[in-house]
């Protein structure tokens, strides 16, 4: 099961963070050990990051985030490096697909970037669509996720889903 | 109720009813496949996340050695080990180092036909939309739950309508093209939306230009990018595949999300400056920019036509000497017709290093990785900072014969000086 609320601090990344950005090739291929890339995630554009970021922590990022190739690596060493949920203007498909499929929460709403700052303390409610920026004292709203894709997030992706129901999401409905 | 475009046609298909956009669908898969950079992921999830053993089919399913072949590290050994064992157990195709890349090998050996459902866990899996195919990139996760169970779930997309008419010049490839449309659409101006293309250059254009087309709508963020099959689809697929060849078009009545018209006839040839695709230029504005090296080759631009060109170009000239210039073809079979055609020669003799068919440094895996501070020519298809090295090191896109300019007079050059 996903929490459903999440809290952490923030991290601020600008528009089209791409999924080089979080895995640079020149690491990814010399080994796909997710226990051994974690610490690289985000290094081109961060490099204390890896090293700093604390478990429930939030990234607020710009437009088009996760940008570029499928590697699902990208999703999965932000989840594993801590990160609780992310939170941009938009979001490049795959990489929103991905992440909903192994149970990154992923949010789009676009007016929460310019109004928070880095260390900020964030507060996101899956369930109820709210995103609070404690630091600041405000509060944003976001639209939830269409029917299909709530069913997943709910139970923490897909895998996750399937191991609770022993069918994929989309296979109940036969029965 | 108005006609379907070539998306909506396919997955109607393989939902088994009629769809519209927006919709939330389970599709027939027809073809599932990975690569050394995403299987062993997908292998993960499915004995050790879903705890499933079989294959849905293993006639539709294939893997690909391709984006560190061959292994330039003990951990891409370990990857292309596993997935070795992983096909024999599971008596699925693999196409191994030296064969090249998958989005080149796929068509060629007659894996991609007209109206499938192509799901691939790659990226520019897009690429095979040039064949009238459903094609898109998928994470190892969705891979694995295709690959057991033959299906995905989808989300209908809107369709684009892009109409390329005007002159195409001699200097002017599919890639100038493409670069174009996505610097005027932005990184993220086709996102969630499949891509189809018509119009008059569209018809003209080769296969080996329409591939390059369809491979990079998503850094433009599309689903999918679909060329109407024609006469020249159903001739190059013909000896490869077995079978009926379907004539996907879309109808004549369809709406489309948007349709959208460029005219090329004094398009000039184009640059993608860093640190982003949609960063595009002309030729005129950044010409005689020092660079330290060019790639010639990838999934974008690797086949007969980008080398023939570049060989026009590079024919008895020398490369300049602050500049090496790295040419790999994109299969085994492109590289035995750059051989047979004297190409190799003439790059050889030009002073160009031929890999073996990989991927190479796109990627930033092995053959060419940029140190510090270095400045690549590519004709790959992402320019993201460090994507081919050094996180200081920059790349800029181009096409095979702005690429071979630029080789021979040792900076970022102008091709129309060799026309």
């Amino acid at each position: 099961m996903l929490e459903m609320v999440i809290r952490g601090r923030v991290w601020k990344f600008g528009d089209n963070v791409n999924t080089d950005n979080i895995i640079p090739g020149r690491y990814k291929f010399k080994t796909q050990n997710l226990n051994e890339l974690v610490q690289y995630v985000l290094i081109d554009l961060n490099p204390e990051f890896a090293k700093k970021v604390k478990k429930g922590d939030i990234i607020v990022a710009g437009r088009n985030f996760g940008y570029g190739s499928s590697r699902e690596h990208a999703p999965r060493l932000l989840k594993l490096a801590g990160v609780g949920a992310v939170v941009a203007k938009s979001f490049a498909r795959i990489f929103f697909r991905n992440a909903i499929n192994i149970g990154l929460p992923v949010i789009i709403a676009p007016e929460v970037y310019d109004k928070t700052d880095e260390g900020d303390i964030m507060e996101v409610n899956l369930e109820k669509g709210i995103i609070k920026n404690l630091s600041k004292n405000l509060t944003f709203k976001f639209k939830p996720y269409p029917r299909e894709i709530m069913k997943i997030v709910l139970e923490g992706g897909v895998i996750e889903y399937y191991r609770k129901h022993g069918v994929f999401p989309w296979e109940e409905s036969t029965k | 109720m108005s006609g379907q475009t070539m998306a909506e046609k396919i997955l109607s298909h393989a939902a088994g009813k009629n769809v519209s956009p927006g919709e939330f669908i389970i599709a027939n898969v027809d073809l599932v496949f990975a690569h050394d950079g995403t299987a062993l992921l997908a292998i993960d999830v499915m004995k050790e996340e879903l705890k499933r053993e079989k294959i849905f089919d293993k006639n539709k399913v294939v893997f690909i050695i391709d984006h560190a072949a061959p292994s330039p590290a003990v951990g891409m050994s370990i990857v292309h080990k596993t997935m070795r064992a992983f096909a024999k157990k599971h008596g699925i195709r693999i196409y191994d180092v030296g064969n090249g890349i998958c989005h080149q090998i796929l068509p060629e050996n007659g894996h991609i036909k007209p109206g499938m459902v192509v799901i691939g866990a790659d990226s520019h899996t897009v690429t095979h939309g040039a064949f009238g195919a459903f094609a898109t990139g998928v994470g190892s996760t969705d891979a694995a739950i295709a690959m057991v169970t033959g299906k995905i779930w989808l989300r209908v997309p809107e369709t684009l309508k892009i109409v390329v008419d005007g002159e195409k010049k001699p200097w002017i490839m599919g890639k100038d093209i493409i670069l174009h449309i996505i610097g005027s659409l932005g990184s993220d101006g086709a996102n969630y939306m499949a891509v189809e293309f018509h119009g008059k250059v569209i018809k003209e254009l080769s296969i080996d230009s329409r591939m390059t087309l369809t491979n990079m709508v998503v850094e433009m963020g599309a689903k999918a990018g679909l060329i109407p099959v024609d006469e020249k689809t159903i001739e190059w697929l013909k000896p490869r595949v077995s079978g009926e060849l379907k004539k996907i078009v879309p109808d004549s009545d369809t709406k489309y999300y948007e349709t959208l018209h460029y005219d090329i006839t004094d398009l000039e040839p184009q640059v993608a400056v860093p640190p982003n695709v949609d960063n595009v230029k002309s030729i005129s504005e950044v010409e005689g920019l020092e660079i330290d090296q060019v790639f010639i080759g990838s999934c974008t631009n690797g086949r007969f036509e980008d080398f023939y060109i570049a060989a026009k170009i590079l024919k008895g000239k020398r490369i300049a000497p602050n500049v090496r210039c790295i040419a790999i073809p994109a299969s085994k079979r492109v590289y035995g017709e750059i051989l047979k055609s004297g190409i190799a020669n003439i790059l050889l003799e030009a002073g160009c290093v031929i890999g073996p068919p990989t991927c190479g440094p796109c990627v930033g895996a092995h053959m060419g990785i940029l140190g510090p501070g270095e400045i690549a020519v590519s004709t790959s298809n992402r320019n993201f900072p460090g994507r081919m090295g050094d996180r200081t090191s920059k790349v800029y896109l181009v096409s095979p014969a702005t690429a071979a300019a630029s080789a021979v007079k040792g900076k970022l050059s102008d091709p129309r000086d060799f026309f």
